[in-house]
Formats: C-alpha cells, sequence, structure tokens
C-alpha cells in the first residue's frame, strides 16, 4: 500500500477522490478498525501533529468521531465549536481562518452550515482541510463509512443498486454518496417527496422516483435520510404523518424489500417519522456500524493525508 | 471652451445613420459637426485611426453608493471610473444610505455631481426607504432632477404598490425601472437554481421568479398604457415574454448587463463570491437568449448595474456575500466581444450603448448630432489588454473577470467637449 497518493491533499468533496483513492482509504480503514478493538487504543503515527477540529455547527457524532480518530492516532486535537469562537463574537470566517493558520496546525477539520466553507478556508489558509459536512453540499467522510459499511457486508461495491430516500434537496450525505457511489460504479436511485428532488436531479442519479416502494424494491441498499421537520413542515411536505405514511420506512414495506438489503441512516434518526423503530433495530439495520466505521474511516482518512506511514516505514 | 478636432476615425452614430470615416469637430462643448475632412482650428488635434469615434456611451444602471457607503464607492471614484470606461452619462440607482426617496438627498447627489467628470443622473426610489409599502416623494423626487424611478437592489413585489406607482409617475414621464426578483419564489436563493446550484449545494433562485414578476409589468404595463424598463434581463424565458409584449406593441424596454451575456452558472464554481449577483448568472441557454434578444431588439441596450463591494461584504460564505460586481470598467470590452462574435454589428452596438439607453430615461445625448453636448467616446476596438482589479479606478475590485485577456477598450472620453479620461495619459504604478 503506498500512502502517497493521498499526501497533502485536501479532501472537500467526493469529487476530489478517484474510486483508487477510495478503495485505499477503505482499505486502511479496515487496519484502523483494528486499532480500535484493541485494548490499548493508540499507535503514534500522528505524534506531534495538531488537528483542529473546527465544528461552527452543531454536532455530536461526526465531532466525536473525528475527535477520537485523531487521539487514537496521536494527534494532538484541539475542539473549536462556534459557540465558543470569536464567530460568535462577529469576527469573519477568513479572519478567523488566517489566526488559526497562525497557530500552524497540520490538518483542520471543518464543519459549517454554509455550502464552500471548508472550500473558502483550503483556499484563504493554504492549510490541508477536511470537510466534515458543509451546508447542503458534502460530507465526504460520512459516504466513505456508508461505502465501508456497504463493502464489509456485501464484499463488494460494483454493480449494487442503492436507493437513497427523503430530503435529497438539503442532504449533504445524499450529494456526497450520489458522487461516490456513482463512482464506484454501484447504481443508485433517488426518492423523495417532489419538493425534495432537486431540479436537475435526473443528471445526478441513475433513477429518479417518487414512489416509496419502487425505491424499496430491488435495492441492495436502502438509505434513509434524516428528514428536518422543524424548518420543512407545512411548506415542503404537508405534515409529518403523512410524511411518515407516504415516505417512512416500516417492516410492512420491508416485505417487498430483498431478503439481504442492508438498510443504513446518517443519523440522527427521527424515529417514527422517516423510519419506523422495528426498521432500526431489524437484522437488515447497520445503522451502529455506520458509527463504529465513522472513526475507523476518519483514523484512515487522517493518517493518509498527513502521510502518517511515511516516516515509520 | 476650446475647439477639439478628432481626425480620421471612423465616426459611428447610430442615430443620424452615420457610419464612416472623416473627421468630427467640438466646439463649445456642442458637437460642431462631422466631415470627411475638417481643417479648423482646434486647440487639441486627436488623431483616431484605426479607431472608433462614437457618442459619450450611456450606462442607465450604475450603484455609486454615495451617500452612505462611500468605502464602496463615492460619486467621484464611481464618475472616474465610469470616464475611464468610455462612459459620459451614468444614472445612479436609489439604494444609497439614506435612500434617495426626497429632493433633499437628490439634491445631495447632483450637488456632489457637478465637480464629477462625467454627467450623473441620479434615480429616485419607487418607495419610501425602498421598502415597496408606500409610494415614495415622486413628485418632489421629479421636480428635484431624477430621471427614472426604481428600487433596484430590491422588486417592488407588491402587485398594488407597483400599479399606483407606474400611473403615478407617468404624470411626471418617469419610467420605472424595475429589479424583477420575486423574492418569495428566490427563497434566499444566492444563485441560480440548476445542475450547478445542486451540485455546489447552494440554494438557487428559479428563473421563474424573474419571469413572474416580468409577466406581471408586462400585464401592469399593457392595461394601464404605461412604459415600464426591465433592469438585467437574465433568463431566456424573460427575453421571450418581452419579444411577445414588444410584438403586441406593449411600451416595455429591456436592458442586458455584460456578465449575463459574457458568463453562466459556471463563475460561481469554487464558491467565487465575485460571480454572485442578482439576478445570477444563468445557464448557457439564457446566456444565448440575451445575446439573440440584443440581436433582434428585444433587449433595448447594455447596462452594467456597476455594483461596488469591499472584501468586508464579498471574502464571506458564498451565501453571506453581498450579490454584484463592478463593471464600469469592463463594460466595453465585454460588450465588443459581441461584435467580435458577430452578434451585432459596430453600429448596433454603439446604439445599445448610446442612443437607446439615454432614450429609456429621457436624455438628450447618446448622438453625435451638430449642436447636440460633445459627449463623445473614442474606442480602440482591437487593442487587446489584461484586466487587473488593481488598476481599477473604482474604489472596489469585486470583478470575476480579474486575469482576463480581453479584447478593446475605451481610449479617449469627453464630456460636454472636455477630455475626461485618456488611455495614454493613464498612469501605470
Amino acid at each position: 500500500m503506498t500512502e502517497k497518493n493521498l499526501y497533502h491533499r485536501h479532501l472537500v468533496s467526493m469529487e476530489d477522490l478517484s474510486p483508487d483513492d477510495v478503495l485505499q482509504i477503505l482499505q486502511t480503514a479496515e487496519v484502523m478498525k483494528g486499532v480500535s478493538e484493541r485494548e490499548v487504543k493508540k499507535t503514534p503515527t500522528l505524534r506531534g501533529r495538531t488537528i483542529i477540529n473546527f465544528f461552527a455547527e452543531p454536532s455530536t457524532r461526526t465531532r466525536t468521531s473525528f475527535e477520537i480518530a485523531g487521539k487514537r492516532l496521536s494527534a494532538d486535537v484541539i475542539n473549536i465549536s462556534a459557540s465558543g469562537s470569536s464567530l460568535s463574537k462577529g469576527e469573519s470566517l477568513k479572519d478567523m481562518s488566517h489566526n488559526f493558520n497562525a497557530m500552524n496546525p497540520d490538518l483542520l477539520v471543518v464543519r459549517h452550515s454554509k455550502a464552500g466553507a471548508p472550500a473558502q478556508i483550503a483556499k484563504w489558509t493554504g492549510r490541508l482541510v477536511v470537510n466534515a459536512g458543509d451546508g447542503r453540499h458534502e460530507h465526504p467522510t460520512q459516504s466513505l463509512l456508508d461505502l465501508m459499511t456497504i463493502r464489509d457486508k456485501k464484499g463488494s461495491l460494483d454493480g449494487l443498486k442503492v436507493s437513497i430516500i427523503g430530503d435529497i434537496a438539503n442532504s449533504r450525505v445524499a450529494r456526497s454518496n450520489l458522487i461516490s457511489m456513482r463512482k464506484m460504479g454501484m447504481s443508485v436511485t433517488a426518492c423523495g417527496p417532489a419538493t425534495m428532488l432537486p431540479v436537475q436531479i435526473g443528471r445526478m442519479a441513475d433513477h429518479v422516483t417518487t414512489s416509496l416502494e419502487e425505491a424499496v424494491e430491488g435495492a441492495d441498499i436502502i438509505m434513509m435520510l434524516r428528514i428536518q421537520t422543524e424548518r420543512l413542515e407545512r411548506t415542503v411536505f404537508p405534515n409529518v404523518r403523512e410524511y411518515a405514511r407516504l415516505f417512512g420506512l416500516n417492516s410492512e414495506r420491508m416485505k417487498k424489500a430483498k431478503k439481504n438489503v442492508l438498510v443504513l441512516h446518517p443519523g440522527p434518526i427521527n424515529q417514527g417519522i422517516e423510519i419506523s423503530p422495528d426498521v432500526v433495530a431489524g437484522p437488515w439495520s447497520v445503522i451502529l456500524d455506520q458509527v463504529t466505521n465513522g472513526v475507523a474511516v476518519r483514523m484512515a482518512v487522517l493518517y493518509l493525508l498527513l502521510g502518517g506511514g511515511l516516516n515509520q516505514s | 471652451m476650446s475647439a477639439i478636432l478628432i481626425k480620421n476615425g471612423r465616426v459611428i452614430d447610430p442615430a443620424n445613420g452615420i457610419d464612416k470615416i472623416g473627421d468630427l469637430l467640438l466646439d463649445k462643448g456642442k458637437i460642431d459637426k462631422i466631415a470627411k475632412n475638417i481643417n479648423a482650428p482646434a486647440k487639441k488635434v486627436i488623431d483616431a485611426k484605426g479607431k472608433w469615434v462614437t457618442p459619450g456611451l450611456v450606462d442607465i444602471h450604475t450603484h455609486l453608493r454615495e451617500p452612505g457607503f462611500e468605502y464602496k464607492e463615492t460619486i467621484e471614484s464611481g464618475a472616474k471610473a465610469a470616464a475611464a470606461g468610455g462612459f459620459t452619462s451614468i444614472a445612479c440607482m436609489a439604494n444609497t444610505d439614506p435612500v434617495n426617496d426626497c429632493a433633499s438627498v437628490t439634491r445631495h447627489i447632483l450637488d456632489k455631481a457637478k465637480s464629477a467628470p462625467v454627467n450623473v443622473y441620479p434615480v429616485g426610489a419607487v418607495t419610501e426607504g425602498l421598502k415597496g409599502k408606500a409610494l415614495a416623494n415622486i413628485g418632489e423626487l421629479a421636480e428635484a432632477g431624477v430621471v427614472a424611478l426604481s428600487d433596484d437592489g430590491k422588486c417592488v413585489t407588491d402587485g398594488e404598490i407597483m400599479r399606483n406607482a407606474m400611473d403615478y409617475a407617468s404624470m411626471f414621464s418617469l419610467t420605472i425601472l424595475e429589479h424583477a426578483e420575486d423574492t418569495r419564489l428566490a427563497c434566499g436563493g444566492s444563485m441560480n437554481e440548476g445542475i450547478v446550484s445542486n451540485e455546489m449545494g447552494i440554494p438557487g433562485q428559479p428563473v421563474a421568479a424573474e419571469d413572474v414578476i416580468i409577466a406581471r409589468d408586462i400585464s401592469l404595463s399593457e392595461y394601464l398604457d404605461v412604459p415600464v424598463h426591465f433592469c438585467h434581463v437574465s433568463s431566456a424565458s424573460s427575453v421571450e415574454l418581452i419579444r411577445s409584449a414588444k410584438a403586441r406593441g406593449v411600451k416595455v424596454t429591456a436592458e442586458a448587463a455584460p456578465h449575463h451575456f459574457t458568463l453562466t452558472d459556471e463563475a460561481c464554481r469554487g464558491y467565487d463570491t465575485n460571480a454572485k449577483m442578482a439576478p445570477p448568472l444563468r445557464a448557457e441557454k439564457d446566456r444565448l437568449a440575451i445575446r439573440r434578444g440584443l440581436k433582434d431588439g428585444t433587449i433595448d441596450c447594455i447596462a452594467t448595474d456597476h455594483a461596488p463591494h469591499s472584501e468586508i461584504e464579498k471574502e464571506l460564505e458564498f451565501e453571506c456575500a453581498a450579490f454584484g460586481i463592478v463593471g464600469l470598467e469592463t463594460a466595453v470590452a465585454l460588450s465588443l466581444a459581441l461584435v467580435h462574435d458577430g452578434v451585432l454589428g459596430p453600429s448596433g452596438l454603439i446604439d445599445s450603448m448610446t442612443r437607446k439607453p439615454a432614450q429609456i430615461i429621457g436624455l438628450d445625448r447618446g448622438t453625435l448630432g451638430t449642436g447636440k453636448p460633445a459627449d463623445v467616446t473614442i474606442i480602440d476596438p482591437d487593442m487587446e489588454w489584461r484586466v487587473e482589479p488593481d488598476r481599477f479606478i473604482s474604489k472596489s475590485r469585486n470583478t470575476p473577470f480579474a486575469g482576463w485577456n480581453v479584447r478593446g477598450r475605451a481610449v479617449t472620453t469627453i464630456t460636454n467637449g472636455k477630455v475626461v479620461y485618456a488611455w495614454e495619459n493613464k498612469t501605470i504604478t
């Protein structure tokens, strides 16, 4: 395995990665998963490296996952959230980035509510940047952990049929997966109410449907998306009850699915809205595997981008 | 004012059907005559061989930011930038602070404009404070000297207010310049809604947000028999609406901005906030439709929508950055591309930058007719140069054209018989 391929590259979009890059990350992540299963969950590979986790938008899973990933690789990890930062005092993102830069971090992990912020920070600072979710743009490490989870269970990715169901228009998870899954030879169906399918979605997905039944039937993978009920109810869909009735995944609907189908959800879950509790707990559910793999994938990304293997031999 | 003799240029004066090699004499601040060969005593003789000699260019859509935002632009710096871009007359929009919705603000602008190198014409607000709720002091603005009315930057979204404003303004022969954007439908979008906005994850605004207002205002214009002008038309569907309205004889006019017939939303990629403006850059079919609209006269004129902003408003997250780009100093080169690309002939292009815009806001300029004010622009249609924002005379640098190699520019600008800009003399530091 050569680590040089990804050394010192940004990870802002899944467009940044070739299929070979993706496979390299997934293979490295399998090794990293082993580290997390040991009693002493630490390797010295990134000792002396500084990683700033800049989370300008609330996050539990992703922030914790990146923090654990960095620490298991022995990097110095600093967490900064928007409310605890000078952004809340009116400092611009650009000024704040310059200040981070002045402290010589090796890598910035950026979560931001506005699309493009990680790319802009990369441009402004010249530092390595990993996008941890930017607005409704992308969430590349989520896509990588999804791919890892699927590959673990299915053995390979090529030729699998995936249905992504829910608020495609507002989902960064959907965007990253639409790019990466098609890149890895999977066939992707985008499904949701018409108001949640962006214009020209046909150019981003292999199939588009507003029928949940159609999306469930024949799919190897069903990926449910979180619905932002607080923002969208009444204008984008009439109410939660109707959403659950038309687009909620329940065990009744799962009867139409393939026997060995996998169900994924990036979390946090609205139980009983987009997915019912029995589906979350069912045999097809790999939702918690996703979380476990999240740490491994992020370890792999940090390791490869920072060239953790280069000075080790 | 001493005489200026411009020799051997290609004199293009669409208003009088002139396009021929010859000389132009200016005297006492007026156009004296055009002839094959003039031998008159003159204080200054300009050799315009190989260049176009045209009426001074007219831009009916600029933002000069004074009063209120002098760190972005002032009437003086904006007027100087206009002169450097070949414009001799510019209209400035009302979205200043305070808003130009009453005579005292208009008078303030006109007072500052007295020492400006080009003619500056204030546009008054349609509604008080641009809030879209109550009519501005339109009669008072007319007396103070505004040349048109516009809430530009914002749309007059309330149909009843727009109807009344059109009717009321017609008493003073003031045309409303509409910024067509249904803000509810645009829904806070930062760029055109389409495949590029999808891929960038940026909320988009559909072309329908522009089209519905244009359709509404065409209906009002037709119903009331009162003219209306559409600013910066950007969508193919809007061009079509205007084309069919004109075919029915509705009194509508329209402008296009150079960026809309030059760029598409692809320019936003990489989150370049200098490609963020309102209306947004659209798709390729829209860009081509704007060109066709200019070719067949559906779109009457070119206007820059010069919108200076400082880094403070632009170097931000794409969704947070201000809308707008500077345009005065790049307009001629970008518009000349229409000639180089065979969309318009030289006379057609000059018409859309002189006589036609002047007519829309009722200026007795934009022609080289004898006795008219001596506003003249000399254009080198082939000069190759590079757009370097640091050399802009405007106070602001927000352009998506930085580093572009372009062809053609104004080399001499004469306002009221006085040379206000000459390329040769431009200090290069």
